[in-house]
């Protein structure tokens, strides 16, 4: 399956939803937050939210430095 | 009318005032009446490190008549590759001392009002509502959640920056159209953040973040253009690229929803090896 992961294309196999997908790719879920073509996904929704070919997701890590 | 003629009660611009911001007051989108919303606008900069360097030092050459600076921090070594309201010559000062001192020496009109304490749940409140708009360039989570939420019970526009090695963010939040925990609903769980004091930064990517954030208060000031409302910037110094994330009002979220769970402010636990305001401070 294709996505388009933060603006880059990503050939992703073994995720089925945002959960599985950050799983696969080492990313806490609670120190990111998700867009799921175009919307922000809660957190709770991560489970729940399948992917499909084409999906765009940007991955928006937390940023604290000043 | 000339700029410096008195119109609907404003107090007139002086002769340096004009002489001071003449390039951009030429502009017609500031103008005399822009300059005039500049000198009366009371903007508070959450620290006077790496964001807050650039952030203060253009709004105060800008003219921007109020600069609250907290910050109960004084200038360490480590500071000076990013931190550039602080000279070496000010090693071991209160920052909001010498914060005041590069403001004046650039702009001696500016008002720096220096609050040489942390920002907290118990003075928060107070501090915030003296001024129109915050511009944070905290350097921890607690202090951002606190001082989002503080924003959103006083219904102030929050400038918000953020940098992390490589990348920084930048958003603005108004009153009403979201804020930082409709994105991040809470803060990371204690241990889960990299070593901050480890994770290091590019000194020159604040300058970018907090050049932005001045661009945007400045914007707010004068009422023109396209503000950084509902988009979350993200760059990315390493690529060189800019991204662009749609954000919105969570009518979920615990602050700013429709049932609001905070009602009141929180003193979270600091992450970051028990030094909430050392990180890249």
């Amino acid at each position: 399956m294709r996505l388009t992961v933060n603006g880059k294309p990503r050939d992703v196999d073994a995720a089925r939803t945002i959960a599985e997908f950050l799983h696969a790719h080492d990313v806490n879920p609670q120190l990111v937050a998700v867009e799921h073509n175009g919307r922000i996904v809660r957190r709770e929704q991560f489970s729940d939210i399948e992917l499909t070919e084409g999906d765009a997701l940007e991955i928006i890590h937390m940023v604290g430095g000043g | 009318m000339a700029v410096g003629t008195k119109r609907d009660g404003a107090v007139p611009l002086t002769l340096d005032e004009i002489r001071r911001y003449q390039r951009q007051i030429i502009m017609p989108e500031v103008g005399g009446v822009g300059q005039r919303k500049l000198l009366d606008a009371k903007v508070l900069l959450i620290g006077a490190g790496g964001l807050g360097s650039p952030a203060a030092l253009y709004l105060g050459a800008a003219g921007v008549g109020t600069l609250g600076i907290i910050d109960f921090d004084d200038v360490d070594m480590s500071n000076l590759h990013r931190q550039i309201l602080h000279g070496h010559k000010d090693l071991g000062r209160p920052k909001v001392e010498s914060a005041a001192d590069t403001l004046h020496d650039i702009n001696p009109d500016v008002q720096v009002i220096g609050f040489r304490e942390p920002i907290a749940s118990d003075n928060a409140m107070d501090i915030v509502a003296q001024f129109d708009i915050v511009v944070n360039g905290s350097d921890n989570f607690p202090t951002r959640y606190l001082v989002n939420d503080a924003c959103v019970f006083l219904r102030k526009p929050l400038v918000d920056g953020s940098i992390f090695r490589f990348e920084g963010h930048a958003t603005v939040y108004m009153p009403g159209s979201g804020c930082y925990r409709c994105v991040f609903p809470s803060p990371p769980p204690p241990g889960a953040v990299p070593s901050c004091a480890d994770a290091g930064v590019l000194g020159v990517l604040p300058g970018i973040i907090g050049s932005i954030q001045a661009v945007e208060a400045i914007k707010l000031i004068l009422g023109r253009g396209t503000p950084l409302v509902n988009r979350l910037l993200i760059f990315d110094s390493l690529d060189m690229e800019f991204r662009e994330v749609r954000i919105r009002r969570d009518p979920s979220c615990p602050v700013c929803g429709d049932e609001p769970t905070i009602t009141e402010l929180i003193d979270y636990e600091a992450f970051c090896g028990g030094a909430a305001a050392s990180v890249l401070s």
